[in-house]
């Protein structure tokens, strides 16, 4: 299979310079270069890294990049499950946020013993992780099922799973909030013993690897991208659409319990309503950034990937420059609509033309 | 002669149509909020029996009824519009601070929140209608630009001690007949706030402008096939440009309702009221693909979301979670039975 197809078709005598500003990665990449140019400019502080210890006495890196790279790793992980899910069914998953609280709640409930408060582990780790992640799988055939079998519009489907989700999750624990005070717990989400770098960051290279290699040695992404573009016709081609829309759906449950693992063991506790506010918003964003269309089809994980930390970044250069985090959303919310207008197909339309005037104008002349 | 074309006594032919999709999706609605009503009276009664809670259904969920409404509208031609929660948190907030700390009056509270909700209008259809942009993606940042701005207007809840507005506020309409006889034996007459009035008049006047107007019409028709809309000479854009105005316009008026109702600017106002619109909407018969809906439908999708509400507490669940689990199965229930109407119509046809 090949990879996905990034460049649009070569037109003869297209500059480098046009090829370039075509190119699906344009945008999120010159968000990045302008948020990289805009805090060199104002304070290359900003960049610095530098090593201190940590509340255990364990050197670790620190400094605004590392926090960046750290803090998107959840983001990271959700885009990549929404871009497939995006692909193949032209509409967004906006439960995960929530799906995110159930899983955390189920992994919490399970290592706490269904105790309020627990000081060691009550099950095996890796044992609570599987069955969050099979939990969260669950959920997610629920809304894959809805929107792949009963034909439910995605945003429609994952809303019952949105309304419900967090109530869910406080009813998993009786409306408790377990805290578990086992360092082993918070080893994914701080730092394992003796390595500067954060776990999550780990984490999410880990499941960006994965993905490479099954985009690069399955079907995954061509079958994903088929029943994105033309459902039927790729029915006619044998393949079973339903089947593979519900795939995508539970491998985006697989991609929210691990994000929803990391954010649980960051804090060791869980605080149902306020868990992953928003993020079902982010990810979408990252997704949208990273050059995909919303209405499925061909799709570029990696734009996605780098759509989240696009949005890290600016959520982190904010706080630096002392945005109350209340009134963060406003600004975030003007960026968007400046990048999005700026990647309408109808502005680019006009940009074109209006680069391209001057070089008629001059052929005329001659 | 084909079957399924009946010739009555005068000659003309009589076509057999079937229900179009939206009258039958209303009728499902109907009948689902009256047995769910009447089972309440039956089985559980108490509570039920008395008018006055059915009316503060409404007094609780006038705004939530503007804002399904326009929902609805946007819904109708293909859009969505999820930034309606927050307009309305924002226009409370705003509203509460100019009464309290800027010596507003009630005027100028009707204009901050029709003046907001067209600026929202405008911004949100020019960029959807014009540049193309995915209405989700527009309302998305629309909603997280109002939550900024209003804890930028003010991060503290603001309590409104207007005498004037106060006087509005308190002011009920009393319903005759509907009264009831306390314990003590005197006569409480039933009554609903100014706002149930507002709300009432906002849904005829859309179901009028969607069933005979023009425009209305051409919702329909761009909701069904922007497409054949443009080759029937309807202006696509004007048509989506309009519809999301309308929106923003009835958010504002929620907006002001919502205010009227609690009398308070709190950052908290309205939260996942545009969830709840838009459950209302789908309950009541609208999809989501465009095309198809009602506001007819949509008003009793309020009724019916807000009646399983107090059945779901009246029965002893009382827990917050139960509430918001009741509704997503509710919504869940809905989503499945019109998909499986609408699949079997569809291959039957």
């Amino acid at each position: 299979m090949t990879a996905p197809v990034k460049t649009p078709n070569k037109r003869p005598g297209e500059s480098l310079l046009r090829r370039f500003t075509r190119h699906q990665l344009f945008i999120p990449l010159a968000a990045l270069a302008l948020l990289i140019l805009f805090n060199l400019i104002a304070d290359p502080s900003f960049f610095a890294v530098s090593m201190k210890e940590n509340s255990l006495g364990n050197p670790v890196l620190s400094g605004n990049i590392i926090s960046v790279l750290d803090n998107a790793s959840e983001l990271v992980i959700l885009a990549i499950g929404m871009t497939l899910v995006t692909a193949s069914s032209g509409g967004q998953d906006i439960s995960v946020g929530a799906a995110m609280a159930i899983a955390g709640s189920v992994i919490l409930r399970l290592v706490c013993g269904g105790q309020a408060a627990a000081d060691t582990l009550q099950t095996p780790l890796l044992l609570a992780v599987l069955a969050g992640i099979l939990v969260s799988m669950i959920f997610g055939a629920f809304n894959g099922a809805l929107v792949a079998y009963f034909k439910i519009q995605p945003m429609v489907a994952t809303l019952i799973l949105f309304t419900a989700g967090r109530s869910i999750a406080a009813w998993i624990n009786n409306n408790q909030l377990p805290i578990i005070n086992d360092i082993v717990f918070k080893y994914a989400g701080t730092f394992l013993p003796g390595i500067p770098v954060p776990t999550p960051i780990f984490i999410t290279a880990f499941i960006v690897l994965l993905f490479w290699l099954a985009l690069k040695f399955t079907n995954l992404g061509l079958y994903t991208q088929s029943v994105g573009i033309n459902a039927s016709s790729s029915r006619l081609n044998g393949l079973d659409p339903k089947l593979i829309k519900l795939l995508t759906y539970v491998i985006l449950g697989v991609c929210v319990a691990v994000a929803g693992f990391i954010r649980v063991s960051r804090s060791g506790s869980i605080n149902y309503s306020r868990i992953a506010e928003n993020i079902e918003m982010d990810a979408i964003l990252a997704v949208a950034l990273g050059g995909n269309a919303l209405s499925g089809g061909k799709f570029n994980i990696y734009g996605s990937i780098l759509g989240a930390y696009v949005i890290q970044f600016l959520t982190t250069t904010l706080y630096k420059y002392e945005v109350p985090s209340t009134a963060l959303p406003a600004y975030k919310a003007v960026v968007v609509i400046l990048l999005v207008v700026l990647s309408a197909p109808v502005v680019q339309e006009k940009l074109s033309s209006v680069r391209k005037s001057p070089a008629k104008a001059a052929k005329e002349v001659s | 002669m084909p079957k399924g074309i009946a010739v009555d006594k005068q000659g003309r032919i009589k076509e057999r149509t079937a229900m179009s999709d939206t009258n039958l999706l209303l009728t499902i609605t109907i009948v689902v909020f009256f047995v769910l009503y009447l089972s309440a009276i039956f089985f559980l009664g108490g509570g039920f029996t008395k008018p006055q809670n059915f009316l503060n259904i409404l007094n609780n969920n006038a705004s939530l009824i503007v804002l399904a409404c326009g929902m609805s509208l946007v819904m109708i031609t293909g859009g969505i519009d999820i930034s309606v929660g927050a307009v309305t948190c924002l226009v409370c907030m705003t509203s509460a601070v100019n009464l309290e700390q800027q010596g507003g009056s009630i005027l100028t509270v009707i204009l901050i929140g029709l003046g907001i909700g067209l600026a929202f209008g405008v911004v949100q259809g020019f960029l959807v209608a014009h540049l193309g942009i995915q209405p989700f993606i527009i309302s998305l940042a629309g909603m997280f630009f109002a939550k900024g701005m209003t804890t930028i207007v003010s991060k503290e809840p603001v309590r409104v001690t207007n005498e004037g507005f106060l006087a509005v506020k308190e002011t009920r309409i009393i319903v005759p007949g509907l009264g009831s006889t306390n314990k003590l034996g005197q006569y409480v007459p039933a009554y609903v706030e100014v706002g149930v009035v507002i709300a009432l008049l906002v849904v005829a006047l859309l179901f009028c402008l969607l069933r005979w107007t023009k425009l209305g019409r051409s919702f329909y028709a761009v909701g069904g096939s922007s497409q054949s809309a443009n080759m029937l000479g309807i202006n696509v854009r004007r048509t989506r440009f309009l519809a999301h105005v309308l929106c923003s316009l009835l958010a504002g008026l929620g907006g002001i309702l919502y205010f009227l109702h609690v009398g308070s600017g709190d950052v908290a106002n309205g939260a996942g009221d545009e969830m709840n619109a838009i459950a209302s909407s789908i309950i009541g018969g609208t999809l989501l693909t465009g095309g198809v809906g009602n506001v007819i439908g949509t008003f009793f999708g309020v009724l019916s979301l807000n009646t399983i509400k107090r059945i779901v507490s009246s029965l002893g669940f009382d827990e917050a979670w139960w509430s918001n689990i009741t509704v997503a199965a509710m919504l869940c229930l809905f989503l499945v039975v019109q998909s499986v109407v609408l699949l079997r119509r569809n291959k039957s046809k």
